[in-house]
């Protein structure tokens, strides 16, 4: 055996586990579930084909429309405020602070921390009558909403506590900062730039590239939202989905028809359905990207 | 002459003035902001401290108060003792520290042959291998829960350590940067005396990214420990459940006792606070390397 074969021999050993579990993991799993969303399947019994039917049905349920809804929402303004807020943040790290590293613990912190542990907590501050968050409203004079107990205040409470665990995307927005070159702020004062185009013209471009990322991987987040909506929405009723079905978020109805109600095909349809929306809105990102994305010259 | 150049003194120290002005004003505003933004992002935690000391009495009490009364450590064995902490703790313990070994092992395995070796399908391989963080983990949900179902592995912890052998694209992603990274000359080396490549691996190359290792296992850990929805569907026997599914068990159960559920969130959410203190360094070196580079 030559040492062209052999190199490629021990490549596919060193990365077999890898290829195996993308076999059996993902790649099956995929197609499985495919093929589900055409059956009826509650576990217990052999897998039903029934065609079209769940694709038929999904188009005149009310709750996959509700879900639909509610992770939009939750999608279209989560998104770009905690990228906001997580910019805006890695920008005031970037500023030479004494004591960065003491401010960056802390905005980073709350990243870290388990997702249902920090769902029971705003469920605690959220509450409407001695929750925290409604005592400093209501000493500001602001109205004082009734969170998740309302209807048209729960994906607004589950978009308030998204803003505190902004912290990973900070991070990686303040390494691009950091990694911003120096002369080209400096070229820039010699011109006589305000701080506002220095930013506009000079920060933005840079780090366009961890904007993308983040994005991306906002977005997936965004439509994989899960535990804390089970775990906020259980005390409101509806199987976790909040009041009235206020906070059943995709992925919440995903659990609820496929382990709640064993309705294992319908959810493989369901999930298959947020399969495509993701890698639609994902390929969207991507092919936007060519007009705000910039990537320095040393790329391909 | 000397009026034109007294002149031209004057105006620049005039700028001078302005511009440090300006500056010292840009950064009271940038400390102001910074302070504010802190202490938005703590008030919660305070929030959390002290209702886990307050009374029934005091945590309903309108409008609420800030100082408990005296605090109340009881809260913290009441919370502890009425569901099987230590029992979730132990299983979660368990759980965690297979996923670290599991994903140390099969991604830096995994990080190495693509970054070191020409074999054909390399490039497609690892935008596969990319393209699979894009997937939604609830896709996979039901057929990933049928084939553990008919090998018998519900109820077990197998569905939630075993997937750990089988790499994830995230580290493998995050370790084939830092094996990028290193010089060829000591594998080289290693070859040209007789070393195997396996051997190479372990004794030559892993000792070189340690830290990357380490924000590996940091990752893994964080990411079993705090793991919600795969136990949920997996573990139906009460003594086999983790810490998450205790605490969300335990929020269900005793709904309005604000005060002994914020005791024990308080005790669940410890551990990773003190893994994160002990070990910022490495999650803010693992994110670096995956965000800026992807």
């Amino acid at each position: 055996m030559n040492t062209k074969h052999r190199e490629a021999l021990l490549g596919y050993l060193y990365i077999s586990p890898w290829l195996i579990g993308f076999l059996c993991l993902t790649l099956g799993p995929l197609l499985a579930s495919l093929y589900f969303g055409f059956t009826q399947y509650n576990l217990l019994s052999a897998p039903k084909f029934i065609g079209l039917q769940n694709y038929i049905h999904l188009l005149h349920d009310p709750d996959f429309w509700q879900s639909l809804y509610v992770t939009f929402y939750y999608a279209i303004f989560s998104v770009p405020l905690d990228l906001l807020v997580a910019l805006g943040m890695a920008i005031l790290l970037n500023q030479k602070v004494r004591l960065m590293r003491w401010f960056r613990t802390i905005f980073y912190l709350p990243a870290v921390l388990p997702p249902v542990a920090v769902a029971i907590l705003w469920n605690w501050i959220l509450n409407p009558k001695y929750g925290i968050l409604n005592r400093f409203l209501a000493i500001l004079h602001l109205p004082q909403p009734q969170w998740l107990v309302t209807p048209q205040w729960t994906v607004p409470s589950f978009i308030v506590m998204s803003v505190w665990g902004v912290g990973t995307w900070m991070i990686t927005f303040l390494a691009g900062l950091q990694d911003v070159p120096v002369n080209l702020y400096e070229a820039a004062i010699i011109d006589g730039a305000s701080v506002l185009k220095k930013f506009w013209y000079i920060t933005l471009p840079m780090i366009s590239p961890v904007l993308f990322f983040n994005l991306v991987m906002g977005v997936i987040a965004a439509f994989s939202f899960f535990t804390q909506a089970f775990v906020m929405g259980s005390g409101y009723g509806g199987q976790g989905a909040g009041v009235n079905n206020a906070g059943l978020f995709y992925a919440l109805n995903i659990y609820i028809q496929g382990f709640s109600d064993l309705n294992m095909g319908y959810a493989s349809a369901l999930a298959w359905v947020l399969f495509l929306i993701v890698l639609l809105l994902t390929l969207l990102i991507f092919k936007s990207s060519a007009l705000w994305v910039y990537y320095g010259g040393e790329r391909e | 002459m000397s009026a034109r150049t007294s002149l031209t003194a004057d105006t620049s120290y005039a700028t001078g003035v302005s511009v440090r002005f300006s500056r010292r004003l840009s950064r009271v505003v940038t400390y102001l902001l910074l302070v504010g933004t802190s202490v938005c992002f703590l008030i919660p935690f305070a929030w959390l401290i002290v209702s886990a000391f307050k009374t029934s009495d005091e945590i309903f009490v309108y409008p609420p108060i800030w100082w408990p009364e005296h605090w109340r450590w009881e809260n913290f064995v009441q919370a502890l003792t009425t569901l099987p902490f230590g029992r979730y703790a132990l299983n979660s313990i368990l759980i965690a520290v297979i996923n670290v070994v599991g994903n140390v092992v099969s991604c830096s395995l995994v990080a190495y042959g693509f970054a070191r070796f020409r074999f054909p399908g390399r490039r497609i391989l690892f935008m596969v291998l990319l393209a699979t963080m894009m997937v939604p983990s609830q896709v996979l949900l039901v057929p990933q829960f049928v084939l553990f179902h008919e090998l018998g592995w519900t109820n077990t912890f197998l569905p939630l350590t075993v997937p750990a052998f089988f790499g994830s694209a995230f580290y493998v992603f995050l370790l084939r940067q830092f094996f990028m990274t290193l010089p060829l000359e000591l594998e080289e080396a290693a070859k040209i005396d007789g070393a195997g490549s396996l051997r190479t691996f372990l004794t030559i190359v892993l000792p070189q990214v340690k830290p990357a290792l380490t924000a590996v296992a940091i990752f893994s850990f964080q990411g079993a420990w705090n793991d919600f929805l795969s136990p949920l569907i997996y573990l139906n026997d009460p003594t086999k459940f983790t810490l998450q599914l205790g605490l969300a068990q335990f929020q269900g159960t005793y709904h309005t006792e604000w005060n002994l559920i914020m005791a024990a969130t308080v005790v669940v959410m410890l551990p990773m606070l003190a893994i994160f203190f002990a070990a910022q360094r490495y999650f803010i070196e693992g994110i670096t390397m995956t965000g800026l580079k992807g």
